[in-house]
């Protein structure tokens, strides 16, 4: 999952999809915390806790880029990734 | 060849076409979709741990609360029949090699290495022991992640709403 | 003699003084700090002479050695370091008399001759430099000190030849100057680093041994330190600058060009003579031929000049031949049996100093009454200039070895010492003695007698400006080394200053005396003979017969001509151009490719930066996998 993510980062066009990528990303990594600590350190909850907070914490990011993505809309009136290269050179 | 495995055969392989075709479809709406998908397979993994808990947090946050963000954006961004155009060679060329030597590269090291010995324990995991450890202020209880992580969750509503307000 | 510093450091202060401020300040106030400063500087002379001659000999009978100051300047390793300080021996202390005497008779002099000239601050900042330099260059402790001295007397004499650096001549002859002492100056450089790498020290009394068993390298040291000597004393063929340098202010060719930079070669071989005679004596006698050949060749010269300083020039030329010679034909440190010539050339330098300065100074007086250098525009000037005339008739008859003047003594124990070495030697200076004679008077008929003044100045026809004698700040100079060169003989110089520092008595060798009198007092007669009447058929008659002869001599034998074929053609197209086109185009090229190579890697890189996230991300990646793989294997 986490490589379809990578992929998915590197080839999409539309913002969105690059987002969604990344939450690929993130539940990817979720997962992995998640079986660790069950499997290899039962007696401990660390990697849940991991989880638990990393979920939070993506939806917070989640919100807030769509608010980003929003407002590039409303000033450029699309939200292909290449039209957004201000840093060029 | 028991039914945890089995099980977990469908949902890994369910979690693995959804999130492919997430990415590689041309519809916006449709990729949208496959991610609800995936996150649905996640939670399954979840509940099969015995993380009742977390698999509950995950479908209400995630499948819940951010696929319809999702969904709300991309009706409000996209215009009518907007497709995504066909990709330059080069750079799905580009993104496919190098997301395949990745993969290789992480295989190669997960089943060189020799994890320490699992058992696993069965029972589910009591939610009292999870509302302990997320309130206590012991050595290894999550009190101040908690107050941190609600203070980011403030900041990020106050931030979202100022940047998304209308001018 | 700790105050003997002060003799160095007055010159330079005034200099920094005069250098500095010398714009701001009036012409009289400059010229009377700078006359100031170096009456001081004489009076301190003197007073170090008369301590240190009377202040007794050592157990061997010989003037010691002191050294007020010496202190380690620059060390390359622990026995080769370069000092700096102030040494005093007889030759030193002689030579600290005569710059500090004839450069305050300059100062003096400049007043009137200088008067209303634009740059007087700046003349006088310079001559102040040139006293400090060469001061310092003869009372040096090591050779390397003397060769840093050395290059600011030839940095001082390029600024003070080039004064007048409006006229086209003058910046010529100064940039000829420098280039050919410099030229020469490598040669002396090369000869210190031998000579400081086998000896293991640069100073003037190395141990013995290192000096044995350096073999020939020794008196190959020696003979390019006598290059670079020969370079500042104008000996043939380097000899070419001095004549160019009367471009220069006439005081200034009395200071620099007569009397003390130009005995710096003298004095350099004076210094280095206990080596000399130790282990290069063949040396010694190459470089009296070279003086013998340079006297007579600047004689020859001399007797077809029209220009009265050039005439001045080239008879220094010629005495500090004599100089030479007298120092070459030495062949023991014992002044009793083949040391005199050390004694005869330092008298020689005494007076010939003396009696030269004035003799330029006085034609810095006439060229300022008729304003004019040639001899064309003078004649019957005796009437109206008695002062100059006489002190003038006074430096002929030294310079011509006629007793009383001091001329006669020092130019007979030159003769005494070249008689010693070898008859044929003797005879050849005595005849080169004839000739200086001869051009000297034919010199000083042409300016004084030679029929009336008739106010010819060419170019402008008739002119009834009458020439007036000088002001008293002009011929009091000029009675002052007068009466030197009158009393200047009767110095028991022996006692002073001889090869192995015993006192030494003179005695007239009365031969070579009467020898060397009877053939000036010919060469006068000669000279009166063909110049001293109105007209002079004799002189005419000679040169329509010789005219290819006359025309030579008149261009200095075209040394010049030759000179500058050799630069030209030969250094400039064959190593100067190819090393030229090798800098131009291989080492520029060389840093030009690499600055494209840069840009163009540039052009490309620019690219990376495409503004393009994904991009980015690709290559984070790629990056990240490249340091996986590199920490797993």
């Amino acid at each position: 999952m986490m490589f379809a993510g990578i992929y998915g980062f590197f080839t999409r066009r539309n913002l969105l999809a690059m987002l969604i990528s990344v939450e690929l990303i993130l539940n990817s990594v979720d997962i992995n915390f998640a079986v660790f600590n069950r499997y290899l350190f039962p007696g401990e909850l660390e990697g849940f806790f991991f989880a638990l907070f990393a979920i939070g914490v993506s939806a917070a990011e989640t919100a807030v880029a769509i608010a980003i993505i929003i407002n590039i809309y409303r000033n450029v009136r699309n939200i292909q990734v290449k039209n957004l290269n201000e840093m060029k050179n | 060849m028991t039914l945890q495995l089995i099980v977990f055969i469908v949902l890994a392989l369910f979690i693995a076409v959804c999130s492919v075709l997430a990415v590689t479809t041309s519809r916006i709406l449709r990729a949208a979709t496959y991610l609800l998908f995936v996150l649905f397979g996640t939670a399954g993994i979840y509940f099969q741990l015995n993380y009742s808990f977390l698999g509950a947090v995950q479908l209400l946050i995630y499948a819940g609360g951010i696929t319809v963000l999702y969904v709300f954006s991309i009706l409000l961004t996209s215009s009518q029949g907007d497709k995504a155009e066909k990709l330059k060679n080069g750079k799905m060329v580009a993104g496919a090699v190098s997301t395949l030597a990745g993969l290789a590269i992480c295989l190669f090291v997960m089943l060189k290495n020799e994890f320490i010995p699992s058992h696993f324990v069965h029972g589910e995991l009591d939610v009292r022991t999870i509302g302990h450890a997320l309130m206590g202020m012991e050595k290894y209880q999550y009190i101040l992640p908690f107050e941190v992580i609600s203070v980011l969750l403030l900041a990020c509503i106050v931030g979202g709403i100022l940047i998304a307000r209308k001018r | 003699m700790e105050y003997t510093i002060l003799i160095l450091i007055l010159p330079f202060l005034s200099f920094l003084i005069l250098g500095l401020a010398g714009m701001r300040m009036k012409n009289g106030l400059a010229g009377t700090i700078g006359t100031a400063s170096l009456a001081g500087v004489a009076l301190l002379s003197y007073l170090t002479a008369f301590n240190y001659f009377t202040g007794g000999r050592t157990a061997e009978g010989i003037y010691p050695t002191l050294m007020p100051y010496n202190f380690e300047w620059l060390p390359f390793t622990t026995n080769l370091h370069i000092d700096m300080g102030i040494m005093l021996d007889p030759i030193s202390v002689m030579m600290l008399v005569v710059i500090s005497t004839v450069s305050l008779m300059v100062h003096i002099y400049s007043f009137g001759y200088m008067k209303g000239e634009k740059g007087f601050q700046r003349y006088y900042a310079f001559l102040s430099l040139f006293t400090m330099s060469m001061l310092g260059l003869v009372v040096a402790t090591n050779i390397f000190q003397m060769y840093v001295f050395w290059e600011l007397v030839g940095v001082s004499s390029y600024l003070l030849i080039g004064f007048y650096y409006t006229k086209k001549e003058a910046i010529a002859a100064s940039k000829k100057a420098f280039i050919v002492t410099r030229f020469a100056d490598l040669g002396f450089l090369i000869g210190i680093l031998i000579y400081g790498y086998y000896a293991g020290t640069f100073s003037f009394t190395p141990v013995a041994g290192a000096l044995v068993a350096a073999g020939a390298m020794i008196p190959l040291a020696l003979g390019l330190m006598f290059i670079g000597g020969a370079g500042k004393s104008a000996m043939f063929p380097l000899h070419i600058w001095l004549p160019d340098a009367m471009e220069g202010p006439t005081p200034v060719s009395a200071l620099i060009h007569a009397a003390t930079m130009v005995v710096a070669g003298v004095y350099l071989v004076a210094r280095m003579f206990p080596l000399f005679i130790g282990y290069a004596p063949e040396v010694l006698h190459w470089t009296a031929y070279i003086g013998a050949f340079t006297a007579f060749y600047a004689a020859s010269v001399a007797c077809a000049q029209s220009d009265i300083k050039r005439v001045l020039a080239f008879s220094t030329i010629s005495q500090i031949g004599f100089m030479i010679v007298a120092l070459g034909v030495c062949t023991s440190m014992n002044p009793h049996e083949g040391g005199l010539g050390y004694m005869a050339s330092m008298f020689h330098l005494f007076t010939h100093a003396m009696f030269k300065a004035l003799l330029f100074l006085g034609a810095g007086c006439i060229i300022h009454a008729v304003h004019s250098n040639e001899m064309s525009a003078m004649g019957g000037l005796h009437k109206y200039m008695p002062v100059t005339h006489w002190t003038f008739l006074i430096a002929c008859l030294a310079i011509s070895g006629i007793w009383p003047f001091s001329g006669f003594f020092s130019k007979d124990e030159i003769l005494t010492a070249c008689f010693q070495f070898s008859p044929a030697m003797g005879w050849i200076m005595t005849g080169i003695a004839a000739m200086t004679a001869f051009y000297m008077f034919r010199l000083y008929y042409c300016i004084f007698w030679n029929g009336e003044w008739k106010g010819r100045s060419h170019g402008s026809g008739q002119d009834t400006h009458i020439p007036h004698e000088s002001p008293l700040t002009m011929t009091f100079p000029l009675m002052f080394l007068a009466a030197i060169t009158c009393v200047a003989g009767f110095i028991p110089f022996g006692n002073l200053i001889s090869s192995n520092g015993e006192a030494y008595t003179i005695h007239l060798d009365m031969q070579v005396a009467t020898t060397s009198i009877l053939i000036a007092i010919a060469s006068i007669a000669l000279a009166t003979w063909m110049y001293a009447g109105k007209r002079q058929p004799a002189a005419d008659y000679l040169a329509r017969t010789f005219p290819r002869l006359h025309t030579a001599a008149y261009h200095r034998f075209y040394m010049d001509e030759i000179w500058l074929f050799v630069t030209r053609k030969i250094i400039f197209r064959c190593i100067s151009t190819p090393i030229a086109w090798w800098d131009r185009h291989v080492i520029d090229q060389f840093f030009n490719f690499t600055a494209w190579g840069a840009h163009a890697t540039a052009d490309e890189i620019r690219d990376m930066q495409s503004g393009n996230v994904q991009q980015y991300s690709i290559w984070f990646l790629a990056g990240a996998l490249i340091l996986t793989l590199v920490l797993l294997i």
